[in-house]
């Protein structure tokens, strides 16, 4: 059986049998497999939907390469997004800066792809090489009249959650920049949705049929304009709020604008969502077509959900995912679909999270911050887990070990938030989880025969 | 290398990257290392670059790539990275217990001038039992991933076999492969036993990036080249390096040749005819065989099939990209089958952006390369053969077969098929005989 390393004793936790708070939020144990990223991504992340900007990498071109069009974030027109640019310094540059580089790189790019607004990231070895990024970025600001905005997003700089605060501040700056434009006095912001899949449109098609205008999304399908005019929102709604509540809480500040935190996963939260800014309007007709909305919806999804139900009915499933808010609304929608939770982690969770994950679970689910492959395969197997949610990155786990798997990260093709999303979240589920072919897996095999010699 | 066929179209030329065909020296380094039996890749720098580089792996292989990192952190950066680094190597043997630990470095650890190979010597110092250690410098910003690949193939072969002092001279074969698939290598395994000596295949991810379905959670899946074999190198007749574009300084082959006297010759990745002609004949040269019956029917029936579908190629007008070994090979082989490569593009040297631009007056009738290509494809409006790394889009990619006879054909018949299917799906009437 695999020893948990020492440093990350206290990054697991088995309900029922431990009792203690889970260490998280530290940095990763050298040597530890770990599946997080670095600072670089969480900003790559928050910032790429916006796909009228230009996104330019500065550093070695692996940072780029490896980032190129990885996230399924789906844009309405502008697609500028989808290209990968670098200024792929050598050896030059790490001796002399890369000033001059980054320099000319925007100066050409900007030209040939007249982008609204330029995002400079810079990688982990720029912040050693000296380079004055923000002294490059304001002259090209000054020379090509768009925004050009440094990211300072040196990978080895903290985690991914301090590439959101970069990002964050980046947007911050975009805001402000549209005063004449109408704004409805019923817009709100949505924050930290990246249209994965279209799961944007499928949202904001929700409010607008409760009659509440969207100012702006951050940053799904985003548009340097749009954004330029979200400080006249009336209210802030953010999902994924590891990534955004930094900057939902300096828009409070500056702008005024409070926020709620929502969630799109699932039948309760996704409703709740709903009727939160539905309340916060305290406006009849806006309840009353939120009311019909839910209600028609649920209606609908109910019944088709109950086919997937009953052959998924007593499953076990193991979640491993970036931000601990998604892991809370997959342990509810998987009640949905008769499934109990048995093992739960993130990447980047909170003490809070983490409790919040002890009271809604049952007894003996294993929940792990920063987890690695060996733990989560073990975890896996103790607990007889049918399916695994996590990113591609566990796939091969999940698949090794002859169970199911639900791509629930940023690269997922399928719409999984909203109601019809909900709906998408069964068909996949019941897919992997029902297919034929685990039966030949040799791990399952051994497994089944291990439990039943248990149980009995 | 970058070759356009007859008119050049002018095109600026960028200063930045614009979609790069070409990924950092670390993943090639370790793909090399989950090459090596019991080997686990372990980069020396921040956290992100070893998750970038096992999710790109992953998405190629769909097999569990587990690549340890020392974690960086700012302090790291500023003090250096010793004590990661030991603190990395002490818990990856606790927990993955690897026969060898492969040590790549990274653009950071390159920069703040980590001296890895001291720290190596200092950690070994008081300690027993450990598993082989050795260490490539793959810096990113000098060279591409197929740099980083070669690196530590000549990092593993040099500390593996400077163990072997004064080695008995055997009829052992040493092949080092070219960055390539993984059925690739279960093929270069055949053709290497039909010879039916002793040999050491290098890097060899034959099974560990392409095994079965497990009973038990492996932690580094089995396969792999083992150091016995890599130790016993030395005591080759020959060694056979599948590259033409690795840096002579860093080539494990004439490594061998200038400390142990193993004659070592370098050659295209078998890929078409006349490239496999030359395989065997350099394999026949060094032990002294003829090319066994088997492969020659399998050539004989290439020829065939050559045949049968040449008129379904011949003139058609390609657009090939990817890294150097792999372009210089399979341009002969386009060529040879009738097919003109207006483009062949070197990754090193020219990204995606400047192939689109400059294809856009040679009139090409398909792409072939990676799966990145699909952008190339989707704009130009024709089709892409997918080979090579990584793919992906589709699945088995991996076990894509490209190299000897049998490769051959399987690239042959993908391009023809390709083109037919264009051909019917365009056809009003769309055809039952083509
Ligand atoms: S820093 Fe260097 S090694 Fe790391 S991902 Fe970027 S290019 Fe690759
Ligand atoms: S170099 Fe730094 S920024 Fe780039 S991928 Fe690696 S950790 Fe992230």
């Amino acid at each position: 059986m695999l020893e948990i390393l020492q440093e990350r004793k206290l990054q697991v936790f088995e309900k029922g049998t431990d009792d203690y708070a889970i260490e998280c939020g530290k940095a990763s144990t050298a040597g530890s497999v770990s599946q997080r990223a670095c600072v670089f991504c969480g900003s790559r992340v928050v910032l790429y939907p916006i796909a009228d900007a230009l996104h330019l990498i500065h550093g070695p071109i692996g940072c780029a390469a490896y980032t190129w069009d990885i996230r399924g974030s789906l844009s309405s027109g502008a697609e500028l997004h989808r290209l990968s640019f670098s200024t792929d310094i050598h050896e030059n540059e790490v001796i002399y800066g890369g000033e001059t580089k980054l320099y000319s790189a925007l100066n050409e790019l900007i030209e040939r792809y007249k982008p609204a607004a330029a995002f400079v990231y810079c990688t982990c070895i720029i912040g050693l090489i000296g380079d004055d990024i923000d002294a490059v970025c304001s002259r090209v600001q000054r020379e090509k009249g768009i925004q050009v905005i440094p990211v300072h997003s040196e990978g080895f700089k903290g985690t991914k959650k301090d590439g959101y605060r970069a990002a964050c501040d980046a947007l911050f700056r975009l805001l402000g920049k549209d005063n004449e434009t109408p704004v409805s006095p019923y817009a709100i912001n949505i924050m930290g949705e990246f249209n994965l899949a279209g799961e944007t449109w499928i949202i904001k098609d929700y409010y607008r049929r409760m009659g509440v205008e969207i100012a702006t999304c951050f940053t799904g399908d985003g548009r340097v304009a749009e954004i330029g005019r979200a400080h006249r929102a009336k209210l802030n709604v953010v999902q994924c709020s590891g990534s955004m509540t930094y900057l939902a809480k300096m828009m409070e500040e500056k702008y005024d604008i409070p926020f709620i935190r929502v969630s799109y996963f699932g039948i309760e939260d996704m409703s709740k969502a709903l009727y939160d800014v539905a309340e916060y309007f305290r406006n009849d007709k806006i309840m009353k077509q939120t009311q019909d909305l839910v209600r028609n919806e649920v209606s609908t999804l109910l019944p088709r959900l109950a086919d997937y139900r009953r052959d998924l009915e007593g499953r076990k499933a193991a979640i491993y995912v970036g931000g601990s808010f998604k892991a809370f609304s997959l342990v509810k929608a998987l009640r949905h679909l008769g499934m109990e939770t048995v093992v739960v982690g993130s990447q980047t969770g909170s003490q809070e999270d983490y409790d919040y994950l002890k009271e809604i679970t049952q007894q003996g689910t294993i929940i792990c911050d920063d987890s690695n492959p060996l733990e989560l395969s073990r975890f896996i197997l103790e607990k007889g887990a049918d399916l695994l949610i996590g990113g591609v990155k566990e796939r091969p786990i999940a698949y090794k070990m002859g169970i199911g798997f639900c791509d629930h990260n940023h690269e997922r093709k399928i719409a999984l938030a909203g109601f019809e999303g909900m709906l998408n979240f069964a068909r996949e589920v019941h897919a992997t989880v029902m297919s034929p072919v685990w039966k030949f897996s040799p791990a399952r095999i051994k497994n089944k025969k291990y439990l039943q010699q248990n149980t009995e | 290398m970058i070759t356009a066929g007859n008119k050049l179209t002018e095109t600026t030329s960028f200063v930045s990257t614009r979609n790069a065909c070409k990924l950092c020296s670390p993943l090639g380094a370790c793909i090399v290392m989950r090459g090596m039996e019991g080997c686990i890749p372990l980069i020396h720098g921040s956290q992100g670059c070893s998750t970038y580089i096992r999710r790109y792996g992953i998405s190629h292989f769909r097999e569990p790539i587990d690549i340890a990192s020392s974690n960086f952190v700012e302090a790291t950066a500023i003090f250096g990275g010793k004590e990661n680094l030991f603190h990395a190597l002490d818990n990856v043997t606790k927990q993955y217990q690897p026969l060898a630990i492969g040590i790549t470095s990274t653009c950071l650890s390159e920069t703040i001038g980590e001296n890895v190979p001291m720290y190596l010597h200092e950690y070994q110092i008081n300690r027993t039992k450990l598993p082989v250690l050795f260490y490539a410098s793959t810096p990113s910003y000098r060279g591409t991933h197929i740099d980083g690949y070669h690196e530590a193939v000549y990092a593993a072969v040099e500390t593996i076999t400077k163990k072997n002092i004064v080695p008995k001279k055997t009829k052992r074969i040493n092949l080092i492969s070219g960055f390539v698939s993984s059925a690739d290598l279960r093929e270069l395994h055949e053709i290497l036993i039909s010879y039916q000596i002793p040999y050491t295949l290098l890097p060899d991810y034959s099974e560990s990036l392409d095994g079965g379905a497990w009973e038990d959670y492996q932690k580094l899946p089995q396969g792999g080249t083992t150091i016995d074999d890599i130790a016993a190198m030395p005591e080759a007749s020959g060694t056979i390096y599948l590259s033409t574009s690795v840096n002579s300084s860093r080539n494990a082959a004439l490594f061998l040749r200038d400390y142990f006297g193993v004659p070592a010759t370098n050659i295209n990745l078998p890929v078409g005819i006349e490239n496999t002609d030359i395989f065997f004949e350099t394999l026949n040269h060094i032990t002294g065989q003829k090319t066994p019956v088997v492969w020659e029917k399998h050539r004989s029936r290439l020829i065939d099939a050559y045949f049968d579908g040449h008129k379904y190629c011949s003139g058609k007008r390609a657009i090939l990209y990817g890294d150097a070994d792999f372009v210089v090979a399979m341009k002969l082989f386009l060529e040879e089958i009738g097919v003109v490569p207006v483009l062949a593009a070197d990754g090193a040297e020219m990204d995606f952006a400047t192939i689109l631009e400059t294809s856009a007056g040679l009139n090409p009738d398909f792409v072939i390369g990676n799966s990145k290509g699909v952008y190339l494809s989707r704009q130009l409006g024709i089709p892409l053969v997918r080979c090579g790394f990584p793919i992906h889009d589709r699945i088995g990619g991996h076990r894509i077969l490209h190299l000897g006879y049998r490769g051959t054909l399987n690239l042959f018949e993908r391009i023809c098929n390709t083109l037919m299917e264009a051909k019917q799906n365009a056809a009003p009437s769309g055809w039952t005989y083509i």
